[in-house]
């Protein structure tokens, strides 16, 4: 009798501890389901467009099937070309041709033109040879092209996340790096990490003095330093980087100042190059680094520290080896997310950089806006995602560090 | 229950008068341009007085000019746009996206009425500009005589302006380092030829401040930050005839290109969208944008109704067409993508 009631005790406890465990999950469900549906499919879809692209292959089902026939390398024979022709003719009659044409170009520049042109050719008279076809297109009488077209058949592809890191498909099979002239992606992430550091540092640099400052006089002047913090914080960032153009620009408030007060004898260029980038973008970082600082810097207790002191330590001591560790975690979680923040940034490089300190953003908003290619735009965008999760994850494993229980 | 039936009756009916609003407002236009001085001009020569005529309500939006957005509201096939002004390079691109829709020329105008290369597949031009060279007289004492003398840093020292994209700067420097103006699309079409461009431009690009906005060379030139820019010859004149400014335009080598304007697919108000294109193909409808911005008309009958005082400050006026260049379409349609981004690596080099 009492080993069973003992046993059903048992797995009361069991089913207890599991709807104890399901029951906030099921809460959180319609949210999770929400972020599911409205911002993690519409990144997975977007972000899929980096290696998945159909249209050549779905533009050339018939060159496709005799590729497989031909020879693996440099031009195709005549077979291949009558497809080819076909394909286009009957593209152009699909309206699927301009397309086509513009995602060949990606791929082989130039070529937009001469592929219309070999469907206008198609589409006159049945046999067109591929000495006429070569004529209207001289592009296609040149191996790489051909390369350019085999590799572009696959509907899923690495020439995007390739061209992400700047490098490329060779005639040869193997992969090498782009033209110099062309390479500019590995660059940008380099810069792009290289600011997102240097501004880092500089709010580190600000912060901690503030917060420490901050924690140890009367609170209502911590209150209104905080305010003063706060306010440009609640100011739109487009409003912030336009007000950092009046005070960098030439003829602008801070040239006017430090000729008056003879610090420069000429107009410093502030505007358009990364120390004024580097300015605007501290100031409007310092709230996200200072925060978590002050928010560890007040928990601390002064007890602790004179305790340390009574004990016969020095100042510095008492610092490093008391102070410091605990407020290691708010100065890590505020360098990661101002560093993560950066990474990001777009308007403040347009507005404020010159030519040669745009951030990948930027770049991203290019290809999405400007240039269409999506694709290519949802390469980088992995590239930047991957990086910045990458970091984080590091930052949490190696140094102990957890965002989520810092709240 | 009774609480649940009243309130779907309350949702249907709210629905029904919902719907029944939506017809007594369709006779509405809503066109997409990318704002600033010339939008503002395009309203007062053109959008109020058809809103008057055709009795409809004309809807405006602003844009950067980026077709990006626009692909974006046709492939999630909600667009709540009818017409869309671009740039001729892009109607190309818009084109082969299959964003914007292949026009009916019958229902606007014969495409022999409109100058060469501006009846396109999917655009219609709306208005001549000019890719010029504008400098502050009160800065220079020496006046440039040629948009080519913005390679010239002896003569013309400190920063310099130009518009960050490879189309037009590429076009300039070549013809800086001598390649006459009917060959230079055919030299640029080559590798040597870029590359012979590109260093052209080497030659002053630490002297180069960039900009992106039609509203910037003006503001430029006002902040001393440069001492001379290239500019689209309306917002110039504007800044010397409205805002008294001591600008001065220098039209030897100028590039001619046209606005266009275009449907995007999907658009809702496709037949009052032809109505107002045919509108603005008339030759005296045409000609009313340049009271109000100096941009030439693109109907070839539509000159003798250009007020006298505008003519010789339009891109076409003769004095300003002794050397120019028509800028290449096809030419950007087919290295537009590759030139843009050798030009972001050579600038970030």
């Amino acid at each position: 009798m009492s080993s069973i009631a003992i046993s059903g005790f048992k797995t009361r406890t069991i089913a207890t501890d599991r709807s104890d465990s399901l029951r906030p999950l099921a809460l959180a469900a319609p949210l999770l389901l929400l972020l599911a549906f409205s911002f993690g499919a519409p990144i997975v879809a977007l972000l899929s467009r980096a290696v998945y692209e159909p249209t050549i292959a779905n533009a050339l089902p018939r060159t496709v099937a005799a590729l497989r026939v031909d020879s693996a390398r440099g031009v195709p024979g005549e077979p291949v070309f009558g497809a080819f022709a076909a394909d286009l003719k009957e593209a152009q009659a699909a309206g699927a041709i301009y397309e086509f044409a513009k995602t060949l170009n990606t791929r082989l520049p130039g070529a937009r033109s001469q592929v219309l042109r070999v469907a206008r050719l198609a589409g006159q008279d049945r046999g067109v040879t591929k000495e006429a076809i070569i004529k209207a297109a001289p592009l296609l009488g040149e191996d790489q092209s051909w390369s350019a077209i085999r590799t572009g058949t696959n509907r899923f592809t690495s020439f995007f996340l390739l061209s992400a890191f700047d490098l490329r498909w060779t005639d040869q099979g193997t992969i090498g790096a782009v033209p110099a002239h062309q390479a500019v992606f590995t660059r940008v992430f380099g810069r792009t990490f290289l600011i997102a550091t240097l501004v880092t540092l500089a709010t580190l640099a600000l912060a901690f003095p503030l917060a420490y400052v901050m924690t140890n006089v009367r609170p209502v002047i911590a209150g209104i330093v905080l305010v003063l913090v706060l306010l440009p914080f609640w100011t739109s960032i487009l409003v912030r980087t336009a007000a950092w153009t009046v005070i960098l620009q030439k003829y602008g408030l801070l040239n006017d100042l430090l000729l008056w007060l003879g610090v420069t004898s000429e107009r410093l260029e502030l505007m358009y190059s990364r120390t004024g980038l580097i300015i605007a973008m501290t100031h409007i970082q310092l709230p996200f680094t200072l925060l978590p600082i002050y928010s560890v810097m007040r928990a601390v207790q002064t007890s602790q520290l004179r305790a340390a002191q009574s004990l016969g330590a020095r100042p510095f001591t008492v610092f490093r080896r008391v102070y410091l560790p605990q407020v290691m975690p708010g100065v890590l979680a505020g360098c990661l997310l101002t560093f993560i923040l950066c990474l990001g940034y777009y308007i403040t490089p347009v507005l404020i950089g010159g030519a040669s300190d745009q951030l990948i953003s930027n770049f991203i908003a290019n290809y999405v806006n400007v240039e269409l290619n999506w694709e290519m735009a949802a390469a980088l965008s992995f590239v930047l995602l991957v990086s910045t999760l990458g970091l984080y994850v590091t930052m949490t494993r190696y140094l102990g560090l957890d965002l989520f229980k810092m709240g | 229950m009774k609480l649940i039936y009243r309130t779907t009756l309350l949702a249907l009916a709210s629905a029904a008068i919902v719907a029944q609003i939506q017809p007594a407002g369709a006779a509405e236009l809503t066109v997409m341009a990318t704002g600033g001085e010339w939008q503002s001009a395009l309203r007062k020569a053109w959008f109020d007085p058809f809103a008057k005529k055709a009795g409809i309500q004309f809807n405006e939006q602003e844009y950067t000019g980026e077709l990006g957005k626009i692909k974006a509201m046709v492939e999630t096939g909600n667009v709540p746009i009818d017409l869309v002004t671009v740039e001729t390079s892009t109607v190309l691109q818009g084109c082969d996206a299959g964003v914007l829709i292949r026009l009916d020329y019958s229902k606007i105008a014969d495409r022999s009425r409109f100058l060469p290369g501006t009846a396109l597949d999917c655009g219609v031009g709306i208005d001549v500009y000019g890719d010029v060279l504008a400098y502050d007289t009160t800065v220079l004492k020496e006046a440039p005589t040629s948009v080519l003398d913005i390679f010239d840093t002896k003569k013309f020292p400190g920063k310099r302006a130009m518009r960050k994209a490879p189309a037009q700067n590429l076009e300039w420097a070549l013809m800086a380092d001598g390649v006459p103006i009917a060959d230079v699309y055919k030299v640029l079409g080559t590798p040597d030829g870029v590359d012979r461009a590109f260093k052209k431009l080497d030659t002053i690009k630490k002297d180069i401040v960039w900009w992106e906005a039609g509203a910037q060379p003006p503001q430029l030139l006002a902040s001393k930050e440069v001492v001379m820019t290239t500019a689209w010859n309306g917002r110039i004149q504007n800044a010397i005839d409205k805002d008294k400014r001591p600008f001065a335009i220098v039209w030897n080598n100028q590039i001619v290109e046209y606005d266009m304007i275009a449907i995007p697919k999907g658009a809702k108000n496709l037949d009052l969208a032809y109505k107002y294109l045919a509108y603005a193909a008339e030759p005296e409808v045409s000609a009313q944008l340049g009271q109000h911005i100096p941009y030439g008309p693109v109907m070839s009958d539509a000159t003798p109704f250009v007020p006298k005082d505008v003519l010789p400050k339009l891109p076409t006026a003769p004095d300003h067409m002794k050397a120019y260049l028509v800028g290449d379409v096809e030419f950007w349609g087919d290295h537009g993508e590759d030139l843009v981004k050798r030009f972001n690596a050579w600038l970030a080099q």
